[in-house]
């Protein structure tokens, strides 16, 4: 469970992160969206204690990050893909790390192979690809077997193979009954991975929906329909809300009608179709904060 | 504190098998909190895991012994001149030492590598989420870089010395001779609180050029400016620049001018503890 309480970072007279409130709740992939300068990773990075809110707070299960006696139990945190020194192995890296808190060898070598880096393990981090990074991230921010994640733009640089894993993943670590909390700029990614949206633009908090809800309110109903009637067809269609684009060929896109509608309006008027085709306005297109 | 604070304080506080949700975490993951023992366990694994810390550590060491050789020989090539005003101010010790202004090189870029490297490369981030509470962070890398330099610095001198000693024969002394002793020990330790003035200075300016640039400044260009200072002001500066106070301690016999050994490297250290000190503020409050 992570909290904001009026969450705000000003760096000079810029406000970076205004006055952020949200829950992030157990059991779900909660997305962070927003553009790239939203104030996603310096609202983590408050919510790390790594920086210091102008104004409010942040607490992960229940007090401020940094009061906590065990932190990577608490929370296990993906902040940049290459937060490592090249010079040293990722399996030194993840030692170190894991020393601090007196961590054991054996659950180094367990997240290493969870994150499947063991061939890589004993190289240096500088030889790594950008995926392997990610992937190193991950086995660190999985070291405490933490109950709450944080992820910046963890698929960034990910191979297609490497953001299903991802994706895969994370929902996993969800239905284990953790708290995910994954910062994306990418609605299309979001919206296959999380269950909750928090939203934000120029630092304030846009909507904090579940990703359902923003995915029926992105786009009017569209169809895509074939028929030896088109023209016919097109008239019927016709109405205030509804606007029908035809190629002459017998295709028409309808907007503004599902499916249902469509065929309803066909079939009383005994025009005949060959194709009915309910099609999805690609969310990547609508960029409401921008 | 509510009841739920409570007791997550005491979970987390002593050592017991719990574990978060299952799945993900295979086998339990016991649960340590937080100390200065497991943040120095990891610093030193850090020290030792980069090459480049591995390497520049053997150079110092290799530095120290190599250029006291070197110097001696040399010194020894010359003839001695019995008897000459020359040949009273000699100082066998000092000659096998003089391979400590070269180390100071490689140890005090080390210290500051050692802290500049980690933001450099974001590594403090991964660092300070682990340690949130950050302070335990500075001691450890300074303590861990103090022993391990102390230890393989005092060492080198040592060797430097032995090796020196012997290569200058019968011109050459011995460490129980008056003050040999302390100046041999002295120039590693020297060399350590340099070290430590670079993890001090790396922390407050986060950036290995400017870190380097300021210790070197203060150890190499403050002295030679305080040559300039009119002669009534040099006797009271002078002796209380950092690498001048510092270096007293490695002299067999000390120039009339000069702090006291003890007191001069006292004040050496002292510099390096405001540093320190400063670093910590500085840590504490910014943003990493």
């Amino acid at each position: 469970m992570i909290e904001a309480h009026g969450l705000t970072k000003r760096y000079g007279g810029k406000v970076a992160v205004d006055n952020l409130s949200f829950t992030v709740r157990p059991g779900v992939v909660t997305g962070f969206l927003g553009p790239n300068g939203a104030g996603k990773s310096t609202t983590m990075r408050m919510i790390l204690g790594l920086d210091a809110p102008s104004a409010g707070q942040a607490t992960v299960n229940g007090r401020r990050y940094t009061l906590h006696a065990a932190p990577l139990h608490e929370v296990g945190a993906l902040l940049e893909a290459r937060a490592v020194h090249h010079g040293r192995s990722g399996y030194d890296h993840l030692r170190a790390l894991a020393a601090t808190t007196g961590i054991s060898r054996r659950r180094v070598d367990e997240v290493i192979d969870l994150v499947g880096l063991g061939e890589v393990a004993h190289k240096r981090v500088g030889g790594f690809s950008l995926g392997m990074g990610q992937r190193l991230g991950i086995a660190s921010a999985l070291l405490g077997d933490p109950a709450t994640l944080i992820l910046d733009e963890p698929v960034n640089g990910l191979d297609p193979e490497g953001i299903l894993w991802i994706r895969t993943l994370l929902r996993r670590l969800a239905a284990e009954g953790r708290t995910v909390f994954v910062s994306s700029h990418l609605m299309s990614e979001m919206a296959l991975t999380a269950e909750q949206l928090i939203i934000v633009g120029r630092g304030r908090l846009i909507a904090d929906v579940p990703v359902a809800d923003v995915v029926r309110g992105s786009s009017r109903p569209a169809t895509r329909v074939r028929s030896p009637q088109a023209d016919r067809l097109r008239d019927l269609l016709a109405g205030p809300d509804v606007t029908v684009t035809g190629d002459g060929t017998g295709v028409l896109d309808v907007h503004g009608l599902g499916g249902e509608a469509v065929g309803r309006i066909a079939a009383r008027h005994g025009v005949t179709l060959y194709e009915l085709t309910p099609v999805h306005v690609s969310l990547r297109r609508r960029r409401s904060w921008s | 504190m509510s009841a739920a604070n409570v007791t997550a304080n005491v979970t987390a506080n002593v050592a017991v098998n719990v574990t978060g949700p299952r799945g993900t975490a295979g086998p339990a993951v016991d649960r340590h909190r937080v100390t200065q023992g497991r943040v120095l366990r990891s610093e030193w694994i850090k020290l030792w895991s980069l090459r480049s810390t591995v390497y520049t550590l053997v150079a110092a060491v290799v530095t120290t012994i190599g250029a006291g050789i070197l110097l001696c020989a040399f010194l020894a090539g010359q003839a001695a001149l019995p008897g000459s005003p020359h040949e009273a101010l000699f100082d066998p010790a000092g000659a096998s030492l003089r391979g400590v202004s070269l180390a100071q090189l490689a140890v005090g870029v080390l210290g500051v590598l050692l802290v500049t490297a980690e933001y450099s490369t974001g590594m403090i981030r991964a660092t300070l989420s682990a340690v949130p509470r950050r302070l335990p962070v500075l001691w450890a890398k300074a303590g861990v870089f103090g022993v391990v330099a102390a230890v393989l610095m005092i060492a080198a001198s040592a060797a430097a010395f032995l090796f020196g000693q012997a290569v200058l024969g019968e011109r050459g002394t011995t460490l129980a001779a008056d003050g040999v002793a302390r100046a041999v020990a002295g120039a590693g330790l020297y060399l350590t609180v340099v070290g430590l003035l670079g993890v001090g200075l790396g922390f407050i300016l986060r950036n290995t050029a400017g870190a380097v640039a300021t210790l070197f400044g203060l150890l190499l260009v403050l002295p030679t400016l305080g040559e300039v200072l009119p002669a009534g002001w040099a006797r009271h500066v002078v002796p209380y620049l950092p690498s001048n106070a510092g270096q007293v301690i490695m002299s067999v016999h000390p120039a009339p001018g000069d702090l006291a050994p003890w007191t001069g490297f006292a004040v050496f250290c002292g510099y390096a503890a405001a540093t320190i000190a400063v670093a910590a503020v500085l840590l504490k409050r910014r943003d990493a």
